[in-house]
């Protein structure tokens, strides 16, 4: 096919030689196969984080948010810090899946099951902060404009914190729905070649019927694309509003028309750093380093060290802006940033986001494993420090000097945090075991791409 | 209803294409090739038109447009009109954001579902299997056995390289797993 004549400088993007037959028992034996050690392992602790962190969660709606540090001068910090952390994850899978393929970037295939599926994971997270926070729960479908007996007295559609719940909604049932289209003929894989009659049932009714005819595949290619030129802005509209909960207040150090493009930034580093978290680990435990290459980590790293220096060049237009603007409240909050009490803050934020990425201009250290993988984790640090930043530093110090304080967690705020990184891995390790990790029907397409 | 169908087996795309072609240039009516990755190339073999999903993408982006501006501006300037910031009734700078979500919302849903009902899939539908390997690693062209003659078409499909050549009775019936 056209794909074997692509020039002498493309190199295959699945490096072995596989049948197709090959492929398919490469990644789907791991569903049939008893868990192994690790699996059990890694699966058991993030449960138990999960648990602990629902106990947490359960405490507070049954005490109030009152068993949280906030205070009357800081009256956002932990909580909206922990949302954009998640949402701002999320946005590497639709980046992966949809805008790669709009890019005819084909070295997607490997990753992009697993990427999505973190997406939809970290979306899941980030939405249990304002449900939490709405202080009792079960009230949240408040949020929605339904007719209702207090007038009716409808939502506030000027509010950008109502445009979240709106691209939040929608950002999550469309991801997740272009996740599932694209699993429909893997499941119909796993259906034809297992042997057992439950899972054969299950995976059944999962793949809704489907059995590879082309005149599906057109319309489902078709879908694809569609999907994947709605996703794009939707995307970016997602992380654009997430800002605008700030960049609409009138609060020296939020109000900066520069948020949006920051903020979209930010989430693709933190993302991209994600998805190398887990797929180095997954790579190796699952032996697919045939399928995610050096090569997709290598281009991740180039993603992210892109990211890196957008964030870099968001975080001094901010300084200078402060000084340029002549605002002296906006000067002192940048200020105060910088070298006030949460000077640590702001320094851990610039060491992990703009200086440690600098490292990635080196082949060496992007194709080392080890280097890479911890640096996933450093990037992670750095992007939950930096929404630390922005939120608590700029509140801290408000207009009146005898209200500024200092603000610190309470354990209810970190349990529940570490919880959500419970319910993450839990939800990732349960789809890894059951789901095939890797698009199948997609790797399948590329093998024969630069292959002689 | 159970049909005959002869089938031709192949397990590579590329003869499964240069078949296809010829099978298209004879003029045989296929009834449906089943792979387990597209195969680009073969709609045209095949003569499959253009998907129409992108005009259910425009149809339901544009409803979902209206809706979203119809029910903000109803909502905020008619039936409850409230003072919020001083900002007028009908704000539609402020409307922007969630008009856009909502247009994507109904444009996405919409191509899923349409995408779904055309061609007929929904949770425990019980699949159409010509090929147990269909959805791993052959490739099959199924034509319906009484529209071609059965010995040229073995003839023809294993010269090009098919690795089997059968008769199947398939249930072509839409029914549950």
């Amino acid at each position: 096919m056209s794909d074997a004549h692509v020039s002498e400088l493309r190199q295959p993007l699945i490096t072995e030689d596989r049948t197709y037959k090959q492929i398919s028992e490469d990644i789907l034996d791991t569903l049939e196969e008893k868990p192994s050690k690790a699996w059990l392992a890694g699966f058991s602790i993030s449960a138990l984080f999960l648990t602990i962190g629902f106990l947490t969660v359960a405490y507070q709606v049954g005490t109030g948010i009152g068993t949280w540090g906030l205070n009357k001068t800081v009256g956002w910090s932990w909580d909206i810090t922990n949302f954009v952390f998640w949402v701002g994850i999320g946005h590497a899978g639709t980046l992966i899946s949809a805008v790669l393929l709009i890019f005819r970037q084909r070295w997607r295939t490997a990753i992009n099951r697993a990427a999505e599926a973190m997406t939809i994971f970290a979306v899941a997270c980030a939405g249990i902060f304002p449900l939490i926070h709405a202080g009792r729960p079960w009230l949240l479908y408040w949020v929605f404009p339904y007719p209702n007996t207090r007038g009716p007295l409808w939502v506030n559609f000027r509010s950008p914190l109502l445009w979240d719940v709106f691209a939040i909604s929608t950002y999550l049932t469309v991801s997740l729905v272009f996740w599932y289209m694209g699993l429909l003929p893997d499941l119909a894989t796993v259906r034809d070649r297992t042997k057992s009659g439950l899972r054969r049932f299950i995976y059944g009714v999962l793949s809704f019927g489907w059995n590879g005819s082309n005149r599906t595949w057109h319309h489902w290619e078709v879908m694809s694309l569609i999907l994947a030129g709605l996703a794009t802005p939707l995307v970016l509209s997602v992380h654009t509003i997430v800002s605008m909960d700030f960049a609409t207040s009138v609060i020296p150090g939020w109000h900066t028309t520069i948020f949006p493009p920051y903020f979209v930034a930010g989430a693709i580093f933190s993302g991209f750093a994600m998805v190398l978290t887990l797929l180095i680990i997954t790579r190796k435990v699952l032996n697919w380093e045939n399928y995610i290459t050096l090569n997709h980590i290598e281009n991740m790293a180039k993603v992210i060290v892109v990211t890196g220096m957008m964030v870099g060049l968001a975080y001094g237009t901010e300084f200078f802006m402060a000084w340029y603007s002549g605002n002296e409240y906006e000067r002192y909050c940048f200020i105060n940033r910088a070298t006030g009490p949460y000077w640590w803050a702001y320094w851990t934020m610039v060491s992990c986001n703009v200086l440690s990425p600098q490292f990635f201009w080196f082949k060496k250290l992007r194709t080392n494993l080890v280097f890479v993988f911890i640096m996933s984790i450093i990037v992670n640090i750095g992007m939950w420090f930096e929404r630390f930043v922005i939120i608590t530093t700029s509140l801290h110090r408000d207009f009146l000097p005898s209200s500024w304080v200092m603000y610190s967690p309470t354990w209810v705020e970190i349990w529940t945090f570490i919880g959500t990184f419970g319910l993450f891995f839990t939800l990732f390790f349960i789809f890894i075991r059951v789901l095939p990790g890797i698009a199948v029907a997609e790797v399948k397409s590329v093998y024969k791409f630069a292959r002689k | 209803m159970k049909k005959d169908f002869l089938l031709a087996i192949f397990d590579c795309e590329e003869k499964l294409l240069k078949s296809a072609e010829k099978a298209r240039d004879k003029n045989m009516e296929m009834y449906d090739v089943y792979t387990p990755f597209p195969v680009h190339g073969l709609d045209d073999a095949m003569g499959i038109k253009r998907s129409f999903l992108p005009y259910v993408t425009f149809v339901a982006g544009a409803v979902g447009l209206g809706a979203a501006l119809v029910l903000q501006i109803w909502t905020s300037a008619v039936d409850w009109p409230t003072i919020i910031g001083g900002k007028p009734f009908i704000s539609l700078p402020a409307f922007i954001p969630i008009t856009f979500e909502v247009t994507v919302l109904f444009a996405a849903h919409s191509t899923v579902a349409a995408f779904l009902v055309y061609n007929k899939l929904f949770p425990g539908k019980k699949a159409m299997i010509m090929h147990p390997e269909q959805t791993c690693n052959k490739f099959v062209m199924a034509f319906e056995k009484d529209k071609v003659s059965v010995d040229d078409a073995s003839i023809m499909f294993k010269e090009l390289g098919a690795v089997e050549v059968v008769v199947q009775n398939v249930d072509t019936k839409l029914s549950w797993y």
